[in-house]
């Protein structure tokens, strides 16, 4: 593997949680190219052709297996999109943790838009976590536009974590999904921005079988001169379950438009949305305050628990 | 240790001015447990506020330990020494119970001394100390949560703003352990509770009954609680029903 520099090693901490070589598959890539790779004997990683990105495929029945396929942009002033494609085989149960990392410490904006399409098979597990931070003391942007696209056939279920706390000037994320019959998606989405950022957030999750659910939960925290909007919207089509909830702290003069959207067609789809925007109660304020934190102090512990 | 000197407070609305405190001038001991009772808007948990820094006075000095504490913050405050129950407790998202009791005791307690402050309420601690401090406690939990949280800060001056109130009868009878138990350690420290409780009332060193915003009687334990049980004064204090229920007519 290349040799990774200590800004970069600091990135792959920060979204994957790597101090070492991960065990198990991995691709790590930095400022557009793999610098490291390992399939492993039931998932194989290899390079697309025709675009720039990798094709994972996991074998059936392969079991407490992880992947790691983390991003680190160092270079000011490059913009990529990237296409993973990952081909999760039936039966099996696996982690696959994603994430990018920019520095940018120069005046030119740098962007990474990760493409990523989920082929869900019978009966498998998927745990997928992807964090974004950005870094450096640049003018230039540090711009993630991920889109994700899921495929879930009968009895699978997927459960995506999604954290972005820190450091992305602009977010636009798209996730769509289809279910097909028993099939479970679950979504945790935690989100905080801060100075000038703008985040979107679009969900488009289509529940096609009988019995399949959708849980998508939206945490997130606009501070300073910061825009959120959330924008989810669960079609029921079929017998099905779902729920969006989007919970929101409003600081500073931050910004936030929550748009939960609904649509059954089929009338055995139960479908709830809940949403709510608001800044900190000021009795939380006062009650951290009594036990001896400052006001700043008690904020801090406050949008933590929060974003838990 | 706590002195107020002449304390007021006024709030205005719709262009009228309310005074809810009225040049109250009181003192609570140090080694006392000092219960504060009397009728619904008498001005008892403004008082409680007014302690703890919550509310300013618009007139007078409260002092604590001899030093005039009126400008200061609630956190200033608190790290004076001066804790609080809330008479309604806070709910938070993701803050757990262990959480909370870690920053009451300023120090990162480990999780066998955080059960301690919890089992003391009657709450059975495993249970209780990973759940978050949110709307899936009940109101008694959250209750007894708070008076753990005040127990956990081993402060000078602890202040209960009606620790009764959310707690069924039951589990009251069991929480009243507690204050013994704080009564009988409370060397070097001080209790006020806000309460209307009979039982918390027997307990107390000393009894101020507040009405309409000043302090109509105060005095020991022995002379005040009987004039308090007797039909005369106690109908003419008690003008609040809830008053006289919660005094005279507890279940045994």
């Amino acid at each position: 593997m290349v040799k990774l520099d200590e800004i970069q090693k600091r990135l792959l901490r920060e979204v994957a949680d790597l101090h070492e070589v991960p065990e198990g598959a991995y691709n790590i890539r930095s400022n557009s190219r793999s610098v490291g790779r390992q399939s492993s004997a039931h998932i194989e990683i290899a390079s697309k052709t025709d675009v720039s990105g990798i094709d994972i495929r996991i074998a059936p029945g392969t079991r407490n297996e992880s992947v790691h396929i983390p991003v680190v942009l160092t270079e000011s002033g490059l913009k990529e999109t990237v296409y993973n494609d990952f081909y999760v085989g039936e039966d099996s149960d696996v982690l696959i943790v994603a994430g990018c990392g920019i520095d940018n410490c120069g005046n030119q904006d740098s962007q990474h838009d990760g493409i990523h399409t989920f082929h869900v098979g019978r009966n498998a597990r998927v745990r997928y976590v992807e964090k974004h931070y950005g870094s450096g003391e640049g003018k230039g942007k540090r711009i993630l536009n991920p889109g994700t696209r899921v495929f879930m056939e009968e009895g699978s279920t997927m459960e995506m974590e999604m954290v972005q706390i820190r450091g992305v000037d602009d977010t636009d994320r798209t996730t769509t999904a289809e279910l097909a019959a028993g099939a479970r998606l679950v979504v945790r989405e935690r989100l905080m921005t801060h100075g000038q950022q703008h985040a979107l957030s679009t969900y488009v999750v289509e529940l096609n079988g009988e019995g399949s659910s959708a849980d998508i939960v939206s945490r997130s925290v606009a501070r300073d001169h910061s825009f959120q909007k959330f924008d989810a919207k669960i079609v029921g089509n079929a017998p099905s379950q779902g729920h969006t909830e989007c919970d929101s702290i409003i600081m500073d003069e931050g910004r936030i438009l929550a748009v939960p959207g609904l649509e059954a067609n089929h009338v055995d789809s139960a479908l709830v949305h809940e949403a709510a925007i608001g800044k900190i109660a000021g009795e939380q304020l006062i009650k951290l305050m009594t036990l001896g934190l400052t006001e700043a102090e008690a904020e801090e512990q406050i949008i933590n628990g929060f974003l838990q | 240790m706590l002195e107020l000197k002449n304390v007021s407070f006024q709030v205005s609305s719709e262009g009228t001015d309310r005074e809810i405190v009225r040049n109250i001038s009181l003192t609570i001991p140090q080694n006392k447990l000092v219960v504060v009772t009397g009728p619904n808007g008498g001005g008892k948990s403004t008082l409680a506020k007014l302690i703890a820094g919550i509310e300013k006075p618009t007139e007078g000095r409260i002092f604590f330990g001899g030093e005039d504490i009126t400008d200061l913050s609630v956190t200033d405050r608190a790290r004076k020494g001066i804790a609080f129950a809330f008479q309604q407790p806070v709910r938070f998202k993701g803050i757990r119970v262990l959480d909370l009791i870690r920053i009451a005791a300023g120090s990162h307690l480990s999780v066998a001394d955080a059960c301690v402050y919890l089992s003391s309420v009657g709450l059975c601690a495993r249970d209780y100390v990973d759940r978050e401090v949110n709307a899936s406690l009940s109101g008694g939990e959250l209750k007894r949560i708070e008076i753990a949280t005040v127990l956990a800060r081993k402060a000078k001056l602890s202040v209960f703003d009606e620790p009764e109130a959310g707690i069924d009868l039951w589990s009251f009878r069991n929480l009243i352990e507690v204050f013994r138990e704080l009564r009988e350690s409370i060397q070097d420290s001080s209790i006020l509770i806000i309460s209307h409780q009979e039982r918390i009332l027997n307990i107390a060193d000393e009894i101020i009954v507040l009405k309409n915003g000043e302090v109509a009687s105060r005095g020991r334990q022995g002379e005040i609680y009987p004039s308090l049980m007797g039909d005369a004064s106690a109908g003419a204090l008690c003008e609040c029903e809830g008053w006289t229920r919660a005094l005279g007519k507890e279940e045994e």
